[in-house]
């Protein structure tokens, strides 16, 4: 991608670029975020991406709750894949405790974390899809089957968003004794929801003229840039933390990881959707396997000390890498907690992937890298 | 063209003509925008608007009592007269159209000798309302929306007008009203399918809905130049939206589906009064259908690949459609060789625009790389 840019053509006129400002308020920038764009008629020649409105220390705020409190804050930091982000805490001090959690709440959690990526797509392909300009179709089509996601997710833990149900050594409650059942219901008409979103977005010639070729990142770039999940994928790299490290139990599950070839706009919108098939996959062979037994793992205390040491813990959100960095000194309460959100480094390349296009490309590449503010701002 | 539908004094007459256009498209604009509501609704699994009246029949009247209540806002750095002018000279030639366009044989305002080139004339002078409204706004949402309303509705006028002409040299008329009699035994859709075709596609441009509605793109600029606008002048952009859309569709219907004649033409001379109103109501109602149904599942174009799409596709085929009337009208072939070579272009047309996109791709190229159009074919 080079960033120089040349005048069209010789022209006569005296010509002044204007400054536009996209944001905090606007319908495309799917939150509080902003960027500032300098354009020549239509096209981008500069872009200043301004990010922070959301900032509410979402880091520094746990280092004074115990670990059973901090679980809310993951699920505030990426309100969009709660299960996820509270996988990877509770993952985080469970291997820094040394803590052995049974088989039942392992197979709960990957369920639920993978239903919850399910529902993250379906946001994506959703907005996605208003991004393009169609008036709230695709959006209408993905949140049918995010209803139905979020009703199931609401039977099990009393909310419809902030979850709070995964626990350092298990989950907090049994899931409900027709899990099983539901949540095979849940799968199908998820399935049929793929399939109906597909049609709607993929088979579009439009949508095909607009994402195929536009902007495009090689391997190489996103690997230097840091990018991960679904963008990474959509290079062509088969990079997928729940494979290359695999954590909890997703070493037991057969399933393949989508990748693209161009790494442009139409590649992360394919990724994503084949992702969402593969995660159903994952939680058909989970459901064939959840056994019976306990919700806890053994002599858990209410108040939980962890011995003193620090950890790395990474899973795959949605959005790509998700990790936490956790410093414990003993107490029960960590004495550094850090996160890194994967939308705030796919959010890095914007500027680069976005000058010299039109202003209305601008729109669907931001909107191709999915970002969640409060995860880009914590 | 008989002035006796209401009553023999022609100043009576013309009163009671003007009156019923004056209200009727008012009303018909209010019902539209519920009944686009309704259908946009069930196409995305909802309802659409249910509360005010039975089956929210009666939102519109809501809306528009609340449009007309609402405070008239000008930002204080707007250019007041630009400003405040704007939507009236949207409105105005929407209006001016809607007086030549002739509903049956019997309801319409005035019928002109000259219709078509008057609508074509009339219809093509909004333009200028939505630069004013882009300028006068001083917002950079408003003026990107501006520049791109004008380039775009200047640019599909042509093939608009080229495919009105191609059915004008096979009437051998520019009067509606004889356009509509010379179908009385087949549609022009059965001649001029290519015509039909892009007529079509830059009706839907020069109404800049969806796919083409890249002057308001919501998530881009915002509402383009309405973005400063509220109530009652807002309400005009709607207006006038709606209006050229209802006349778009009258247009198209008289044009290409033979008017109010067909098919009960087919079976009496005399068409009763009755039968001209459901036919016309019908056809047009394919056509507000049809744009409601594109709005509704279509995402939208880049303006550069709408360009070309209007210079380097559009604009030949319709010279194309222009040059085959020409030969049969001069060579006097039969009209079956018309059918032939209109549809076998309008063929290759749809081929064409599918395999540009889904073999060979795209041929995108970032404007950075010195091309300042990326071209769609």
């Amino acid at each position: 991608m080079t960033t120089e840019f040349q005048l069209p053509a010789e022209t006569e006129l005296e010509t002044i670029d204007i400054n536009v400002n996209v944001g905090p308020q606007h319908p495309a920038t799917h939150g509080v975020f902003r960027m500032v764009l300098t354009v020549d008629g239509e096209l981008v020649k500069d872009l200043d991406p301004v990010i922070g409105y959301m900032h509410r220390g979402n880091e520094k705020l746990p280092e004074n709750c115990d670990y059973r409190q901090i679980i809310g804050y993951h699920d505030r930091t990426d309100y969009l894949a709660q299960f996820n982000t509270e996988h990877c805490f509770v993952e985080a001090v469970e291997k820094l405790g040394g803590i052995e959690v049974p088989e039942r709440p392992q197979y709960i959690r990957v369920i639920l974390a993978e239903l919850n990526r399910i529902a993250s797509h379906f946001m994506f392909l959703g907005a996605f899809g208003t991004d393009l300009g169609l008036p709230g179709t695709s959006f209408m089509y993905a949140f049918r089957e995010r209803e139905v996601i979020q009703d199931f997710f609401e039977e099990i833990t009393g909310e419809r968003m902030m979850y709070n149900y995964f626990r350092p050594g298990g989950v907090a409650w049994d899931v409900p004794e027709n899990f099983r059942d539901r949540c095979r219901q849940v799968v199908k008409s998820v399935r049929t929801g793929i399939d109906d979103i597909d049609s709607l977005m993929m088979e579009s010639e439009i949508v095909l003229a607009r994402c195929r070729g536009l902007g495009t990142m090689s391997t190489e770039q996103a690997i230097n840039w840091g990018i991960s999940g679904p963008m990474l994928r959509a290079t062509g790299l088969a990079h997928d933390i729940r494979r290359a490290e695999p954590y909890s139990i997703y070493d037991r599950f057969d399933f393949e990881i989508p990748t693209g070839s161009r790494g442009d706009v139409w590649d992360r919108l394919v990724v994503r959707l084949e992702e969402t098939r593969q995660s159903l996959r994952i939680v058909e062979q989970a459901l064939d396997g959840l056994p019976e037994g306990p919700l806890m793992a053994e002599g858990m205390k209410r108040i939980l000390r962890i011995p003193a040491g620090e950890v790395y813990m990474r899973v795959e959100s949605p959005r790509g890498e998700y990790g936490v960095y956790v410093i414990s000194n003993g107490s029960d309460k960590p004495w550094r907690h850090k996160v890194r959100g994967a939308s705030f480094v796919n959010l890095s390349p914007l500027r680069e992937l976005s000058i010299g296009h039109y202003v209305a490309d601008v729109i669907l590449i931001l909107g191709s890298i999915d970002i969640v503010l409060c995860e880009v701002d914590r | 063209m008989t002035l006796s539908f209401v009553s023999d004094n022609a100043w009576l007459d013309a009163l009671v003509r003007m009156g019923v256009v004056g209200i009727i498209l008012p009303l018909g604009v209010i019902m539209l925008t519920v009944i686009e509501r309704k259908v946009i609704g069930r196409l995305q699994m909802r309802l659409g608007p249910m509360r005010v009246g039975p089956h929210g029949l009666l939102q519109g009247f809501a809306d528009t009592i609340k449009l007309l209540t609402k405070e008239d806002l000008r930002p204080q750095s707007a250019d007041r007269w630009t400003f405040e002018l704007a939507p009236f000279a949207i409105v105005v030639p929407v209006i001016m159209t809607a007086v030549a366009v002739p509903f049956t044989s019997d309801i319409f305002v005035s019928s002109l000798p000259l219709g078509l080139f008057y609508i074509m004339a009339t219809s093509g002078l909004g333009i200028v309302g939505f630069v004013m409204a882009g300028w006068g706004s001083d917002n950079k949402y408003a003026l990107i929306g501006g520049v791109r309303a004008a380039a775009q509705l200047i640019s599909y006028e042509i093939p608009l007008i080229m495919s009105v002409l191609a059915v004008a040299m096979i009437a051998q008329s520019l009067d509606l009203s004889a356009i509509v009699a010379g179908q009385a035994d087949t549609p022009n859709i059965a001649y001029l399918p290519l015509a039909f075709l892009i007529f079509t596609i830059a009706g839907v441009a020069e109404l800049y809905r969806q796919p083409f509605d890249i002057p308001v793109a919501e998530s881009e600029v915002v509402g383009g130049p309405s973005v400063e606008y509220s109530g009652i002048r807002w309400s005009m952009f709607q207006m006038g939206e709606f209006v050229s859309m209802v006349l778009i569709s009258i247009l198209g219907s008289l044009i290409f589906f033979g008017g109010w004649n067909l098919p009960a033409s087919w079976f009496t001379d005399d068409v009763p009064v009755a039968a001209q109103v459901a036919q016309m109501l019908v056809k047009t109602s394919f056509f507000i259908l049809f744009f409601m149904w594109m709005r509704g599942s279509m995402p939208r174009l880049r303006i550069d690949q709408l360009m070309a799409y209007c210079w380097q596709f559009l604009l030949p085929l319709s010279f194309l459609q222009i040059i085959i009337n020409g030969l049969v009208l001069v060579y006097d072939w039969p009209n079956i060789t018309l059918t032939i070579l209109s549809g076998a272009a309008a063929a290759a047309a749809v081929y064409l625009t599918y395999r540009a996109v889904r073999t060979s791709g795209v041929r995108y190229r970032p404007a950075a790389s010195g091309q300042r159009v990326g071209s769609v074919l």
